[in-house]
């Protein structure tokens, strides 16, 4: 795929490279971070940071209306032997230390939780199996908030799984000590009429590593703040994303990457396949390299690959630099079509119209895919989108 | 022996929200082991006769069979029309991003051949097939025609022909576009192709000069969506000498 070569029609890729003293992201925002629902007001929908939402399919998580079911949604935690597992009351000094809301929702979802849940791997910790943690809703709407801790030097791996039917407001805290290094992968696969609306924040620590998939498939609206920032020199984030966007259903991945601190690096990839009429994907990548951020190296990357007619894509890259003492910045956006002519040609070589778009859109994902490292998340998900093309193609 | 027969083919397209008949009454008959070429200026309707052949959906077909080996083509999608035996190797082939050369070869060679290669003696077939064609191994993780240079998709072209084995090959202006050692290297892999003696050719192009490579068996020149006249090669020399103004006069489609 060409640099923003075949936009379809109905979707845009914009970006900037902004120099600024003042940064945008945070001048753009209707409101300053905070832990309390009422520091926001409601948001009528022509905010910068909810433009692309549709604010009617929330369920009434934006504007209050939202009510906690008590049941309805499970989560249930399974963690190899050395992590501690428990269930906390509001009053915590472990929660929200990575990161405060940055919109209503978030800000509800603190506001509103009963029990939080904290997973902690201590210090030098080196775990060879995955923590699991299962959020299957059975038609329930809830507000969560969850904190996974790495002790320093500690090694984990995370898969967060959401299945069901929920409305699910549910922010996480990632907290890595000093050398710690955490995977986390987030599945969204949701059956298709819940919402899920969250932050992940992942405060990263000195010398730290965190590398994040999000894996988005299922749900009606999907919006997701996936942040970073550093709690000391020599961090590194790679935050990768894939997701497969369906008639009718809208995924929104908003993410912010903050060098807030000297000699870090960021590598950020989504990747995100669309097909049918009103499937809608929001991609916002916000990078900031704060002043005292020197020796900063960061990428970040957007490709869409439309399958079908009637799908709508929206793709913000954003950088912004205050030093120039950085070793390097750049993003990329692209949004590519699958389109007749494509088809025609691998056809034309004998290869079933379906096999010719799997072809195509397991090509597309398989550098991402291939780097979670967990099979059965692999394979799942190499099943679904083989799933989602039949469904298609019939 | 296979044959391929084209009788009374006509095929329009819809262009600026007009049917336009491109194809008037086409009439062809190739047999495994023949070259034909069909030669005419541009705007004649050779390549439509290839992207029918091949079912591109951007052609109608309003009258006309096409048959190999007694085989109703038109009936067939365009995956079953490549694994019924026919190839059309194209004049602009397209990028397929996120899919590598290699990886596309041997799902093309599974669906064509009914079973997947075995890998061993897959990966030294197609090792030599491409050394032939002079291509550096390094194509093979290579995006499927993303960043090609002209020679370097007609060579993948060729690679696929010799792979993929057809009954029919058509080639729809493999030398357009060409230098003169790229025109030979082309040249020579459909030349091993016809050597084997089981493939029908037909050459579509405008100029002679890849006729000096490829000897055809007969030629056809092509004129406003038919064939205005056939001959053995020697009709090939008339053309050189005389070019198509013969043909034109009659005012050729678009």
């Amino acid at each position: 795929m060409a640099e923003a070569q075949n936009i379809p029609v109905g979707s845009t890729t914009a970006g900037q490279i902004a120099v600024a003293a003042e940064s945008t992201v945070a001048t753009r925002m209707s409101a300053p971070a905070s832990f309390d629902v009422a520091d926001f007001p409601v948001p009528h929908g022509r905010e910068e940071e909810w433009r692309f939402t549709p604010l009617e399919r929330l369920r009434g998580l934006h504007d209050g209306t939202a009510v906690a079911t008590g049941d309805g949604v499970k989560v249930d935690v399974d963690a190899p032997e050395g992590v501690v597992v428990e269930t906390v009351g509001r009053d915590d000094a472990r929660i929200g230390r990575a990161g405060t809301p940055v919109d209503r929702v978030a800000a509800q979802a603190y506001s509103a939780f009963e029990k939080a849940g904290v997973i902690t791997v201590p210090k030098e910790t080196v775990l060879t199996e995955p923590i699991r943690i299962a959020v299957h809703g059975e038609g329930g709407t809830r507000f969560g908030h969850q904190v996974i801790e790495l002790g320093a030097f500690a090694e984990a791996v995370v898969v967060i799984d959401h299945t069901g039917d929920a409305v699910l407001a549910a922010n996480v805290d990632y907290v890595l000590g000093d050398g710690a290094k955490l995977t986390v992968v987030s599945v969204q696969d949701w059956d298709d009429k819940a919402v899920h609306v969250g932050q992940h924040n992942a405060l990263i620590g000195r010398d730290a590593t965190f590398k994040s998939f999000v894996v988005t498939f299922g749900g009606d609206l999907v919006r997701l703040h996936p942040r970073v920032a550093y709690a000391g020199p020599g961090g590194e984030a790679e935050l990768f994303g894939l997701y497969f966007t369906d008639a009718g259903q809208h995924q929104e991945h908003r993410l912010l990457v903050d060098h807030n601190v000297p000699h870090c690096k960021s590598n950020v990839v989504y990747k995100g396949a669309l097909q049918g009429d009103d499937a809608h994907a929001v991609w916002i990548g916000d990078v900031l390299i704060e002043a005292a951020a020197e020796g900063t190296d960061t990428y970040e990357m957007n490709r869409n690959l439309v399958l079908t007619d009637g799908a709508r894509v929206d793709s913000v890259p954003n950088l912004e630099i205050e030093t120039g003492e950085i070793v390097g910045a750049g993003h990329a956006s692209a949004t590519g079509r699958f389109d007749d002519e494509q088809l025609f040609y691998l056809m034309a070589r004998g290869i079933p119209e379906l096999d010719a778009r799997r072809l195509v859109v397991h090509g597309f994902f398989a550098e991402l895919v291939q780097q979670i490292g967990v099979a059965d998340i692999e394979e799942r998900l190499l099943g679904k989108i083989a799933q989602e093309l039949e469904a298609s193609v019939a | 022996m296979a044959t391929l027969e084209i009788r009374d083919l006509h095929v329009t397209v819809e262009a600026d929200n007009a049917t336009k008949e491109i194809l008037k009454g086409v009439d062809l008959t190739v047999k495994q082991g023949e070259t034909h070429a069909i030669m005419g200026p541009n705007g004649s309707g050779k390549s439509t006769l290839a992207y029918s052949l091949a079912g591109h959906p951007k052609y109608t077909i309003t009258g006309g069979t096409v048959t190999l080996d007694g085989e109703d083509v038109l009936e067939m999608s365009v995956d079953e029309r490549a694994r019924a035996g026919l190839f059309l190797a194209m004049q602009y082939p397209v990028e397929v991003p996120g899919v590598s050369v290699s990886n596309f070869l041997r799902t093309s060679a599974t669906a064509v051949r009914g079973e997947a290669p075995k890998l061993r003696t897959w990966v030294k077939e197609v090792k030599e097939a491409m050394e032939r064609l002079n291509m550096d191994p390094a194509f093979a993780e290579r995006n499927v025609n993303e960043g090609f240079s002209g020679g370097e998709k007609k060579r993948h072209e060729i690679l696929q022909l010799e792979l993929l084995k057809p009954k029919m090959a058509i080639l729809d202006e493999t030398d357009s576009g060409l230098d003169v050692d790229a025109l030979r290297v082309v040249s020579e892999g459909v030349n091993r192709v016809r050597e084997t003696g089981e493939v029908g050719t037909l050459l579509i192009t405008h100029y002679t000069r890849i006729l000096r490579y490829i000897k055809p068996d007969y030629v056809h020149v092509f004129a406003n969506g038919r064939i205005a006249e056939s001959g053995g090669a020697e009709l090939a020399d008339k053309l050189e000498a005389e070019g198509y103004e013969a043909y034109t006069k009659g005012g050729a489609s678009e």
